[in-house]
């Protein structure tokens, strides 16, 4: 009888527990969530085809081109004047701040320089409509956290802005004020001291949002270290705006490609966040609005007198050409690229804007998050339907 | 009450519907309109309803005949009796937990040693309800909510339960009635002015309650399952008319009557200083004072509804885990101390 040797029991014992080895890992198949085009985080149609393990995804695409209105073809039989209108509505949160680099690329094809009037209120309506779009994402980043409270206290005080906005355009979302060689109008009597008490108004608000948003445990909880967007991804993805500048790069259109606006007559600074998260994002808007308003009073000290509009002709015919000028705009950078054939009406229009390409991250941001999280991200991220699709 | 009693079984059971029917009713009502309706309306710098009677007063009457009139609509692929009984047994579960609430000495629904017991118990059974609207939807939302509820509530039932415990070591009884008279014929190292309501012996079990009772309730910074920002409304999402009003009756009533607990547990209930604890007046006032400490506490549970943002489904269980139940559990291990050392 021959004894079993130390090596054949334990090669046996060894064999019986890989026999005895069950996979515990419970085996399930994905499920495919469909966020929108119908949801409400998703503000509008931007759908999100997310495919779930659990509540952690595998994979999210973003399928856009639900609200697509066509804009660039439609500027193509749209005299140069008429297009603003047009534009108005891409980011109609902000929808002074579309007109203004449409305009700035006809000034340039056709050589002409509004006066510096109408490039200092320019730029406060530039800036007033980056405060009136960016207060909002203040509030609705709350809601897409879960707090309701919040969104109330933003569109209550956005509405000053959009009354200021009414009393220089006649339109609180859509002005179309802007007009190549000047703007339309002046200011109305007494616009400027009240403005300066709707800055004031707004700083208030951006303390009540610190308070109430920024403060909060459970939002930090919810936002710190959720969807980090390293610099270089970012920039390899074409983001731009405050969401690039929550990764750390210091980048804004306003002060390193000043055009047509007065940003370098004042003092302000860039702000930029180090973390690239969602609270970053949120945290970097929030000084933002501040500075906005800052350079608003600012510039509202400053202005000088003389005429709002330069010598253009009664019809405007761009000489044959092309330009490009982008801006720095609520959104991030917006720019258009118009190729004239020395027309009345533009031969082609390219739109660049910015949330087009700020979304264009969301499948690289959104793996292996928790549908939570999804809503957190996107609404950090923060894009407008209308400046995704145009 | 001394004449129920005699009463024949289906009078005296038929004054206990009415009676359930108004006391959940007339609470969910009153809490819609000054708190939904009104407070937060104030907190969000609005006024709320305002055309509908006297500063709105009838704007609950208008929305019940709304959804009245809507189309009870049936997803195709919906489990069609568990869909239609999801409702019932969710406001079952509320019907339930208010017949142990008392309202004076002798108004009460049934006088049970078992009351705080049961209560617990038959709480649980809204899970089951929001279960079947969750898988019975047959909606990818509605799933999800369905799910993430009974995780939440599963897990908040313990603290929950564990922060009544303390009370019940110091009242000595389960029965409601019993743990009222504990605190209206209770003392504070012999100063029996206000009698000893437990919320002081008793304010980190009071404490755990709330915030446990939030979570039971889905109400945010806890309604990660109806989270409607990102599952639409959750487990409610499929449902209209008559259902969807059931339950919001539920959601809201569930409130009033947590909130009557825990009155109850920690406030005196139906008591109030000044009175003998004895006295008749009680079977009248009682009623009102427990409405308003109703109101009190119910107002805290809105007020943090509409001011805090939302855990996310694991924060939440953490907090009920890794710290509601060891504090409640220390809580407790305080309580029997104390109460045998005294």
């Amino acid at each position: 009888m021959t004894a079993i040797s130390d090596q054949q029991q334990l090669s046996y014992i060894a064999a019986q527990a890989a026999d005895a080895r069950v996979n515990v890992e419970i085996e399930s198949e994905g499920m495919t969530l469909n966020l929108g085009p119908q949801h409400p985080a998703t503000h509008g149609t931007l759908r999100i085809v997310a495919k779930l393990d659990g509540e952690q995804v595998i994979k999210a695409d973003p399928v856009m081109g639900y609200m697509h209105r066509g804009y660039e073809k439609l500027t193509e039989v749209r005299t140069y004047p008429q297009v603003t209108t047009l534009i108005n509505r891409i980011d109609w949160l902000g929808s002074f701040a579309n007109e203004v680099p449409f305009i700035l690329a006809a000034e340039k094809l056709m050589e002409v320089e509004a006066p510096p009037r109408a490039q200092w209120i320019r730029t406060i309506l530039f800036e007033m409509s980056r405060i009136a779009n960016v207060v909002l994402f203040l509030g609705d980043m709350a809601v897409q956290v879960g707090a309701v409270t919040p969104v109330f206290f933003a569109f209550r005080d956005r509405e000053h802005i959009l009354n200021q906005m009414e009393a220089v355009t006649g339109g609180r979302f859509h002005p179309n004020f802007d007009r190549i060689g000047g703007l339309k109008d002046d200011l109305p009597a007494g616009w400027i001291d009240e403005t300066h008490q709707v800055m004031k108004k707004m700083r208030r608000f951006c303390d009540e949002m610190e308070n109430l948003v920024m403060g909060n445990e459970i939002f930090q909880a919810r936002s710190r270290g959720i969807g980090v967007i390293p610099a270089d991804v970012g920039l390899s993805y074409g983001l731009s705006g405050a969401n690039i500048r929550a990764s750390g790069v210091d980048y804004d259109l306003r002060r390193d490609n000043p055009c047509g606006m007065v940003h370098d007559q004042t003092d302000w600074k860039v702000w930029t966040h180090p973390d690239g998260d969602s609270f970053a994002r949120f945290w970097v808007r929030l000084q933002e609005v501040r500075e906005s308003t800052s350079i608003v009073d600012q510039l509202l000290r400053t202005m000088p007198s003389g005429p709002i509009m330069a010598k253009v002709p009664r019809i405007i015919k761009v000489p044959a050409g092309e330009a490009y000028v982008e801006t720095e705009n609520p959104l991030g950078a917006m720019g258009y690229y118009i190729v004239s054939k020395g027309d009345l009406v533009p031969f082609r229009v390219k739109i660049r804007s910015a949330s087009f390409s700020n979304v264009s991250i969301t499948p690289w941001l959104l793996q292996g998050v928790y549908v939570p999280d999804i809503i957190t991200i996107l609404g950090s991220l923060y894009f407008i339907l209308g400046d995704i699709d145009r | 009450m001394m004449i129920l009693s005699e009463l024949a079984y289906w009078e005296s059971t038929s004054l206990r519907v009415v009676g359930g029917l108004a006391a959940v009713l007339l609470m969910a009502g009153t809490l819609v309109y000054i708190h939904l309706f009104k407070l937060v309306s104030f907190m969000q710098s609005r006024l709320g309803p305002m055309e509908t009677g006297p500063y709105g007063s009838l704007q609950l009457l208008a929305e019940v005949g709304k959804f009245l009139q809507k189309e009870d609509i049936f997803p195709r692929k919906a489990d069609r009796f568990v869909f239609a009984a999801a409702p019932f047994v969710i406001l079952m579960s509320t019907f339930l937990l208010v017949v142990v609430v008392p309202g004076g000495p002798d108004a009460w629904f049934i006088d049970s040693d078992l009351g705080i017991y049961l209560a617990m118990a038959v709480s649980s059974v809204s899970v089951i309800g929001i279960l079947m609207a969750g898988w019975g939807s047959a909606n990818k939302y509605s799933l999800m909510g369905g799910l993430r509820a009974t995780g939440q509530l599963i897990a908040y039932e313990l603290p929950l339960i564990l922060a009544v415990v303390g009370v019940v070591i110091q009242a000595g009884t389960m029965n409601m009635q019993g743990i009222v008279l504990a605190q209206a014929d209770g003392s504070i190292f012999g100063w029996s002015g206000i009698g000893n309501p437990f919320l002081l012996t008793q304010a980190v079990g009071f404490f755990v309650f709330m915030i446990a009772m939030q979570a039971e309730l889905t109400q945010s910074p806890f309604d990660m399952p109806v989270a409607e920002s990102e599952l639409v409304t959750g487990y409610m999402t499929e449902y209209s008319g008559m259902r969807f009003l059931m339950f919001f009756i539920g959601e809201f009533a569930t409130a009033g009557v947590f909130s009557a607990i825990a009155a109850v547990l920690f406030l005196g209930g139906w008591y109030v200083p000044g009175i003998d604890s004895a006295s008749n007046a009680f079977n009248v006032i009682g009623p009102l004072v427990m409405l308003g400490k109703v109101v009190f506490l119910s107002f805290l549970v809105f007020w943090f509804r509409f001011t805090f943002p939302r855990f996310r489904e694991d924060q939440l269980q953490k907090l009920a885990w890794k710290f509601l139940i060891p504090i409640a559990l220390v809580n407790i291990v305080a309580t029997g101390i104390l109460k045998v050392a005294f």
